[in-house]
């Protein structure tokens, strides 16, 4: 399926997400990654302060589409694969890999770069090179 | 006061994802085409975070000694270059070109409830407890090697 290519909808949309990374630290100090952030919330060991922080901000990141919702009278448009078991195992893979990793597209492909690391670098080049892999695989050679 | 602005960055970062497109696995997926149907927005996505957090840290780090609302600014410190770190990227760049999707747009997307979100959302959340509970592999482990 063809999608519309927009780039300056998606340099503004960025540049808010980039604004919100420097908010999140100038406030309190902590990177936005969404899946340290996600998993501090379910951790047993997450002391409770660091539990209120983290899930304030992944209430605000679930409260988005319904305020978009609100103000626009649509959802925002989408298209999502419908095979469950393809979902299921990319979900699995996303959420291990997220965090065995120490980061996904937020932490290490914005904070990280964003801050010179070499490990957030290499982090990215790993995971947009094994993703272009699995496209290329998916959608050229097997077709599935 | 740091939850409230916690609050207010997450709901930024959310509608900064549906403005950027990024929230539609379809845009993401085709930016993953190079062959096929490919939609270069997602660059511009990234391109746009990096412009702002780059030189937002950057002065931060610089100009103040600590956040507005907590003691010290959190900062990575690792440089090593871990296995842990490479099979974990390696592995959430599969699930991130099968499903296209990543921790936060899927977040951002649940609200939305498409079939395939719902599915991906609870399987994301247990991968997670997963990692949480698989013991390092501490047998190869180099130091800063880039």
């Amino acid at each position: 399926m063809e999608t519309e290519f927009t780039p300056w909808l998606s340099l503004g949309g960025g540049m808010m997400i980039g604004g919100a990374s420097v908010l999140l630290m100038a406030t309190t100090g902590r990177i936005a990654g969404i899946s340290g952030l996600t998993s501090n919330i379910f951790a047993r060991k997450t002391k409770g302060e660091e539990r209120g922080v983290s899930a304030a901000f992944i209430l605000g990141l679930l409260l988005a589409a319904p305020i978009w919702f609100l103000v626009t009278g649509g959802w925002p448009q989408q298209w999502v694969p419908s095979n469950s078991a393809l979902m299921a195992v990319a979900g699995l893979l996303v959420g291990f890999g997220a965090v065995y990793g120490n980061g996904c597209t937020s932490g290490h492909g914005v904070c990280g770069i964003s801050r010179g690391s070499a490990r957030s670098i290499t982090a990215t080049a790993t995971f947009m090179a094994t993703a272009f892999a699995t496209v290329l695989i998916t959608r050229h050679l097997t077709g599935v | 006061m740091k939850q409230i602005f916690a609050l207010i960055s997450g709901l930024i970062f959310g509608l900064g994802l549906i403005v950027s497109g990024m929230s539609d696995p379809a845009k993401v997926l085709n930016f993953l085409d190079v062959f096929g149907t490919w939609d270069p927005s997602l660059a511009f996505v990234m391109g746009g975070g990096i412009l702002v957090t780059a030189p937002g840290f950057a002065w931060l780090t610089r100009r103040c000694d600590r956040p507005f609302f907590d003691e010290r600014f959190q900062m990575p410190r690792r440089t090593d270059l871990d296995p842990k770190l490479l099979t974990g990227a390696g592995l959430f760049g599969i699930g991130w070109g099968l499903g296209g999707f990543c921790p936060g747009p899927a977040l951002t997307a649940l609200p939305i409830s498409a079939t395939g979100t719902l599915v991906f959302v609870p399987f994301m959340l247990a991968g997670m407890w997963l990692a949480r509970h698989t013991p390092d592999p501490t047998v190869f482990r180099w130091k800063g090697t880039v």
